[in-house]
């Protein structure tokens, strides 16, 4: 049992170490280790092309993220005061935004920009006093739309458990004590969900920076960073992508322990107390 | 005159799903719209839509036939091979494992997931290309051996990016398992495999459930494992998606299957909440 479980880890975790290992090749070899360098990573620090999509991956990323956790946060303590009809309904579409495949949610938002922008950019031309009127298209705007739906529904899902799992009491105590609401909500509420909504942040990150497929749809001329390593791939694998992916986990990594950490802030401290 | 609590409590309760809702009506339920609409449309000459009211589009879906029979067999061959190898490790860790150090074990399952797909699955095409594995075998005389491109390449790719969603649903499962009934069964003399068979297992299964309609639903929609691993041989609906949105831009054709797809989904996603709403009540789902 234990050898399989052994075997199980090595199997998630040795391809991985592959890559890794190999984006320190000196030579070109995929197979071959002929000696350690990191001129890879030089190489692929000096890819203006590489640097352009990593700033735009970020970019989404941030914005979408940030957009989700607000909203959802605000969307996670709404739902509770809703009556249950209108709660349903939030949490059908959450769950649809969860559910439906990306492939679909990237179509369906390409369909439906493209036809907006068809209506709306003639109509912009119209009225435009100056010569050269705003041409709305794909682009940051798309992607940032597309990946803070997925994200506002993972925001929304987990601060919405964390809120199901704070005691009332502590609430109802504050409000006997006379404090406002507001107080209520800035002392109380807000310390408790923190953890959860910056959890649900970080893994919103990481969703936007690591999707490709919603991104492939909505991206119109932009490229981000999995657009330009899926580009790559296909002209041929080189240790410069060993290098760009490395860098890519170690980003998503460092996201993820930091959001695990968060989440299981309270269960560490209960375990530890026992 | 002033407000009620009443009515304060009404706005800002809408305030604060206002931004939400609105989120979600314009980039999930209106593009949503927009594609059923589009399925009923024509292809314009120039590549993409015309209005129009045909059915056309999805009767011809036939003609894509082979991309929903390898997505329908391979998801599930895939969530089931996952399934395969997951159990015992979720096993391991929720019953057999040192507690002290369960919380890193689960986690090292975790992360994984959260990690980019495509570095995981270009880690494989990069291990079982031509410099890679059939590299290494010629060196010992055996040759010409193809393992990139094929249906088991595809699977091992979906069993390895898909294991961490299967092995957290049946470990919580187990994890809530009362110790006491295994206990009580040894004390009445069960050996250790029809304990299992008669109570843990039993017991685990809506875990089971959950992470097998969880692993098949997003395998339905799968694009990059079959695109990097299957090289066009082996392609599922995800790929003739993006062939048609942005190769061969026929939009009401894309759209068309695009719908049947969330169909597939759906119906997917129902019989398996019936199936796990008979086995047990509980649906807990821990993926963080």
């Amino acid at each position: 049992m234990r050898a399989l479980v052994t075997s199980v880890y090595l199997f998630l975790y040795a391809p991985i170490a592959l890559v890794v290992l190999f984006s320190f090749n000196a030579g070109r070899s995929a197979s071959e280790f002929t000696g350690f360098s990191t001129v890879w990573y030089g190489k692929a620090l000096g890819n203006t092309f590489l640097i352009t999509a990593l700033q735009n991956s970020l970019m989404i990323a941030l914005t979408s993220a940030v957009l989700a956790a607000v909203f959802g946060t605000m969307a996670a303590l709404g739902m509770q005061r809703l009556s249950s009809r209108s709660r349903a309904i939030f949490d059908g579409l959450f769950a649809a935004a969860i559910v439906v495949p990306g492939v679909v949610i990237g179509i369906a938002t390409l369909v439906a920009l493209v036809e907006v922008f068809s209506f709306v950019n003639p109509a912009l031309a119209a009225i435009w006093p100056g010569d050269k009127p705003p041409q709305l298209g794909l682009g940051y705007g798309s992607i940032i739309a597309a990946h803070g739906l997925f994200s506002l529904a993972l925001v929304t899902m987990i601060v919405k458990a964390r809120i199901a799992s704070l005691g009332r009491d502590i609430v109802e105590a504050s409000s006997d004590l006379y404090a406002t609401p507001f107080t209520t909500f800035r002392q109380i509420v807000l310390p408790q969900i923190l953890p959860s909504v910056l959890a649900g942040f970080l893994l919103a990150f990481t969703f936007s920076f690591d999707d490709f497929i919603v991104a492939f749809f909505v991206a119109g001329s932009k490229t981000t960073l999995p657009i330009y390593v899926f580009a790559s791939i296909r002209r041929g694998v080189t240790p410069e992508i060993n290098a760009i992916a490395t860098i890519v986990l170690v980003a998503s990594l460092f996201m993820i322990l930091i959001a695990r950490v968060l989440m299981r802030d309270k269960t560490t401290k209960v375990q530890a107390g026992e | 005159m002033p407000m009620t609590t009443d009515r304060k409590r009404q706005l800002l309760t809408a305030a604060l799903v206002a931004p939400a809702g609105l989120w979600l009506f314009v980039f999930l339920v209106l593009p949503f719209m927009a594609m059923v609409v589009f399925s009923f449309g024509e292809r314009a000459p120039e590549g993409g839509y015309q209005p129009a009211f045909t059915f056309a589009q999805f009767a011809n879906l036939p003609s894509r036939a082979a991309a929903f029979w390898n997505t329908m067999m391979i998801a599930p061959a895939g969530a089931l091979l996952c399934l395969i190898v997951a159990y015992p490790v979720a096993y391991y860790l929720a019953v057999k494992s040192n507690p002290k150090y369960r919380l890193m074990l689960v986690s090292l399952v975790v992360v994984p997931f959260w990690t980019s797909l495509l570095v995981r699955t270009y880690a494989w095409m990069y291990i079982l290309g031509s410099r890679g594995i059939p590299n290494l075998l010629s060196m010992i005389g055996i040759e010409d051996v193809r393992l990139l491109n094929t249906p088991g390449a595809v699977l091992l790719g979906i069993v390895y990016g898909y294991l961490p969603l299967m092995i957290m649903p049946i470990y919580v499962s187990l994890e809530k398992l009362d110790r006491r009934l295994l206990e009580a069964s040894a004390d009445l003399g069960a050996r250790p495999v029809s304990t299992f068979f008669s109570i843990t297992l039993p017991l685990s299964l809506p875990g089971v459930m959950t992470g097998v309609a969880l692993v098949t639903i997003l395998l339905l929609g799968e694009y990059l494992i079959p695109q990097l691993l299957g090289g066009g041989k082996v392609f599922f609906i995800g790929n003739a998606l993006v062939d048609l949105f942005l190769q061969s831009r026929n939009w009401p054709f894309g759209s068309a299957i695009a719908v049947t797809l969330v169909v597939v989904v759906v119906i997917v996603l129902t019989v398996a909440m019936r199936i796990a709403w008979k086995v047990s009540g509980s649906r807990q789902v821990d993926l963080v």
